[in-house]
């Protein structure tokens, strides 16, 4: 669904990216690990080019979108993206956050746009809290909204950067098991975090990323008992 | 030095009339400073630079001069040039709302910039076009933010078209001078006009902050 090839970034004279290679299939939960300053968030901003590439190629659904030509603007509609500050819009309830995007961009009528949000805030858990401001919620509900506000614009992939390291302790399980049902519904998803016990079980392959390049790849039992790499048994070691 | 109460009162009636002048000439002045405020503001902020040079030209010449020479070179200057005859009221409003739009803009620009980055992404991520993402997201946030000093304009605009009385456009100071120079007592008068700017300016502030209650975000 997703394949990127030697992929480079740089932010002036530092090289953060340097030559990044993965595929994601389809339905595939890959969660990407690396110590802060190592790429990871870079590399999924390049996914759908909010952080434009220096060079290398991306192509998703067979379409190249590191293309200058390629309708950036319709190929994220169909790729969703969680940040770590939710990035809710403040102005707008959590129902009007949902529906923004479906009814500008898609065109959905307002009451469809509504009764789908409403089906969504039920998923994750909001049903009640629909004409709740952003300001009113706490921030694992915040994020759980600006989920289903991606989910809204229906996407075949869902990026989610680093979605609880914002989050105080007690609300990062609410947000991880809303991401968990999402997995086993079978949405593709793309997942920076620093929650290993989320990676050892939801993720069906663990990249790790260091200094801009992947260092390591695998499912989360090779990857969490029989790592080779010098620099992966060293993050295991930190994070551990 | 006696303030005389009556001849104030008295010619109330007078100074109100040209009070509605100056609420007249200063909402039309408001409106093309708002209009011409929101594209320069938008244009400082844009990345082409067929729109940001032409913007910062024009916020640095209008802001660089002051207000009464700008309404003199409309008023006085354009018919000696180019025979251009603007009535008083034209050129007093175009002149207001001229340079009140310099002020407006670096208002405008400093609230689109306050406007936190995870918003644009936010809405970019979504697939809206950046033109999209600012009609519905950053726009209708940065309004909210520079509603006081947009306040604060709307004020200082109200005192500083007191200086269209100096081409004949009948507003509260022009006739409140009429009044003065015909009785002698400047004294009075001139602190009756100033009583009348006074309710003008509080009566702008009320109306700037119901409208801030009104858009408030909880």
């Amino acid at each position: 669904m997703i394949k990127v090839k030697d992929l480079h970034k740089k932010f002036g004279d530092l090289h953060v990216l340097k030559g990044i290679s993965a595929e994601i299939k389809q339905s595939e939960v890959v969660v990407i690990l690396g110590v802060s300053g190592s790429g990871k968030s870079t590399f999924l901003r390049c996914i759908n080019r909010l952080e434009e590439p220096t060079s290398g190629q991306i192509w998703f659904d067979n379409k190249l979108i590191t293309d200058p030509e390629a309708d950036i603007n319709r190929i994220r509609q169909h790729v969703g993206m969680v940040f770590q500050q939710f990035n809710l819009f403040p102005h707008r309830t959590a129902i009007d956050n949902i529906t923004l995007a479906p009814i500008k961009l898609k065109g959905v009528e307002p009451l469809i746009a509504r009764k789908l949000a409403e089906e969504l805030l039920q998923k994750v858990g909001l049903g009640d809290k629909a004409d709740y401001y952003p300001s009113q919620l706490s921030g694992g509900q915040q994020q759980r909204v600006a989920i289903a506000r991606a989910l809204a614009m229906e996407p075949q992939v869902m990026l989610f950067d680093e979605p609880t390291s914002a989050l105080d302790p007690e609300m990062i399980s609410e947000v991880l098991n809303v991401m968990r049902d999402l997995a086993k519904e079978g949405m593709t998803m793309v997942v920076v975090t620093h929650e290993m016990g989320f990676a050892r079980e939801v993720a069906d392959r663990l990249i790790l990323i260091d200094k801009g390049v992947i260092v390591e790849e695998g499912t989360p039992e090779d990857f969490f008992n029989n790592a080779q790499n010098e620099r992966t048994k060293a993050f295991l070691g930190k994070i551990l | 030095m006696n303030v005389n109460l009556n001849l104030i009162i008295t010619n109330l009636p007078f100074l109100i009339k040209g009070a509605l002048t100056t609420i007249v000439i200063t909402f039309f002045a408001f409106l093309l400073g708002l209009f011409l405020g929101l594209f320069v503001g938008i244009g400082r902020t844009s990345k082409i630079k067929l729109f940001r040079i032409p913007s910062s030209l024009y916020v640095q010449f209008i802001r660089g001069t002051p207000l009464l020479v700008q309404i003199f070179i409309l008023y006085f200057g354009l018919p000696s040039a180019f025979n251009i005859n603007l009535n008083s009221y034209v050129a007093g409003i175009l002149a207001l709302g001229i340079n009140s739009g310099a002020y407006i803009a670096e208002i405008v620009r400093s609230g689109i910039q306050s406007i936190d980055r995870g918003q644009i992404e936010a809405a970019r991520s979504l697939g809206m076009t950046h033109a999209k993402a600012m009609q519905y997201v950053i726009l209708p946030q940065a309004f909210r933010r520079i509603l006081p000093p947009l306040g604060n304009e709307i004020i200082i605009l109200l005192k500083d078209s007191s200086l269209v009385s100096t081409i004949a456009l009948p507003e509260l100071l022009f006739n409140g001078k009429l009044v003065a120079s015909r009785t002698y007592d400047y004294f009075s008068m001139y602190l009756g006009v100033a009583f009348v700017y006074l309710i003008l300016t509080w009566a702008a502030s009320q109306l700037v902050s119901y409208i801030e209650r009104r858009f408030a975000i909880p």
